[in-house]
């Protein structure tokens, strides 16, 4: 229950007192009460409006005992900040702000995202720090420094104009995007797979749609991550060590998960309104659908990638794509498109030459190639995969 | 109200031809129209090239002079627009004018302290 009503209750108080930090403060003192006094009278009817109240409340008193002339402006908007907090309109406005505010182009990627899961995740700066392998001490400077830039280039806590939604929605996707990404193949350490980002990304785009709702992208990538969420049971073996695609059980997937992914990524195709992670939910949509890997469509896959490079071309959709034509038309094929790409800093870029290299019996080559994806892999149970592979081109 | 520095930052070397500075001339002449009409112009000017830059010091009392730039690099501040705005985001669509009417990086920078509306 924290959690989400943290969320809220930041984000209308953000509005109010139209600062980050004292915003927070307030919030955080408001929940300290609540501890101290429910036990006592009971937990109230509405328990986000108590919270919420309380925090204002206290915000107000500060600025009446820090009496300075920009607090007196400040403690007049505070005062007339009165719209009832959980009615539906207002506070959506006030969630859409702050996560619009978190996720600002002008701050740097990283920033963005722990903003996003501080201040609209509700977070910890030590479990952000855990989740992101940095030290507690460098998250907490990322924050202030965010924070900061806020406060002095003067970001506005504001719900953007109509037509700059598009492109800073953009933004807000990739921050929940990273997140999950970050979650699911941890790019540096020993775990594969974090859990815990995971859900929290599927969280906060669960939180955008119900926000937005109807808006086909935000439906696109919540698809996106159910469908691959739904594999984790089978992505590791019980050592960590990883499992292929191909050689994953399908019975041992998140059915739940997948039909709510594929029932999302039906209402898309309906829509008619295509973009990239509603592309890719497709294409993950197609893969849940085979009940063997054997069985998996790969034409209509194909088709899928071809529609994506048509409306958002890049590299590493034609690699994904050149992958799809191995499995129609031979590693040859596939081996010709991948050569043409320019990705040599990319360690799935060898890894997949590795492999189509040591299909085609060319070994000396498939060995090289492997160990390129070796040297620029970052996270342990790839490495280990891809050392196994690499062995097993010596010994036959 | 605050105030942001968008700086116009040049590569070393040559100018464009004349027909593509007049461009850029013209749309930063409208630009600079826009900024007045919205009350939001506080200066703005092109620098004379870096090699007509001293720096000046003061060292143990004593007054050093160099001549040219204090930064060399690559690139040099080829001038600068002062605006009032109310936010970043107005700050950056004029920063963002600005760098589509001469084609080069604004850097979009906030001072401190606050000005009159």
């Amino acid at each position: 229950m924290f959690r989400a009503e943290y969320g809220r209750a930041v984000s209308v108080l953000v509005r109010v007192c139209g600062d980050i930090d004292l915003a927070e403060e307030a919030v955080q003192d408001a929940f300290t009460a609540a501890v101290e006094r429910w036990p006592s009278i009971g937990v109230p009817p509405s328990p986000a409006g108590w919270i919420i109240t309380t925090a204002r409340n206290r915000a107000i008193d500060r600025f009446r005992r820090e009496a300075s002339r920009e607090d007196r402006y400040a403690e007049a908007a505070l005062l007339r900040g009165g719209s009832e907090p959980t009615e539906e309109g207002p506070l959506r406005d006030d969630q859409l702000r702050l996560i619009f505010t978190c996720c600002h182009p002008a701050l740097a990627p990283t920033a963005q995202v722990a903003l996003t899961l501080r201040f609209v995740g509700g977070l910890t700066t030590a479990q952000i720090a855990r989740a992101f392998l940095v030290p507690e001490a460098t998250m907490a400077q990322r924050l202030v420094r965010a924070k900061g830039k806020i406060r002095d280039a003067g970001i506005p806590y504001r719900v953007p104009d109509e037509g700059d939604i598009p492109a800073r929605l953009r933004s807000a996707l990739a921050v929940v995007y990273l997140v999950f990404n970050e979650g699911y193949a941890a790019s540096s350490g020993d775990q594969l797979v974090r859990e815990d980002l995971c859900r929290e990304a599927i969280r906060l785009g669960r939180n955008l749609a119900e926000l937005l709702p109807d808006v086909p992208e935000i439906m696109g990538l919540l698809a996106l991550m159910l469908l691959v969420e739904s594999r984790r049971a089978t992505r590791t073996t019980a050592d960590g060590a990883l499992v292929l695609l191909a050689e994953q059980d399908h019975r041992l997937w998140d059915h739940r998960l997948i039909a709510e992914g594929q029932a999302i990524v039906r209402q898309c195709l309906r829509r008619d309104q295509p973009g990239p992670y509603q592309i890719q939910a497709a294409i993950n949509a197609v893969h849940s659908a085979a009940p063997t890997a054997a069985e998996t469509d790969w034409r209509q896959i194909l088709q899928l990638y071809d529609l994506h490079l048509s409306i958002a071309p890049s590299p590493v959709v034609a690699l994904n794509r050149a992958v799809v034509v191995g499995e129609i038309d031979g590693p040859d094929a596939a081996l010709a498109l991948v050569d043409a790409l320019d990705l040599g800093g990319y360690h799935l870029f060898h890894a997949i030459r590795a492999d189509l290299l040591r299909r085609l019996g060319r070994s000396a080559e498939a060995a090289l190639a492997y160990d390129e994806a070796i040297a620029r892999s970052e996270n342990v149970p790839e490495r280990e995969f891809l050392r196994v592979r690499r062995r097993a081109l010596a010994e036959s | 109200m605050k105030q942001y520095l968008l700086s116009i930052y040049q590569p070393d070397g040559p100018p464009p031809p004349p027909k593509v500075l007049a461009k850029v001339m013209r749309d930063i002449d409208a630009m600079n129209q826009e900024l007045k009409a919205s009350d939001s112009w506080v200066f703005a000017a092109g620098l004379h090239a870096p090699d007509t830059a001293t720096v000046v010091r003061v060292k143990d009392g004593d007054v050093l002079m160099t001549d040219g730039p204090f930064v060399e690099g690559k690139e040099h501040i080829g001038g600068f627009t002062i605006i009032k705005a109310r936010d970043l985001d107005v700050a950056l669509e004029w920063g963002r004018r600005l760098a589509q009417a001469t084609g080069l990086p604004i850097e979009v920078r906030p001072f401190q302290g606050e000005v009159e509306d």
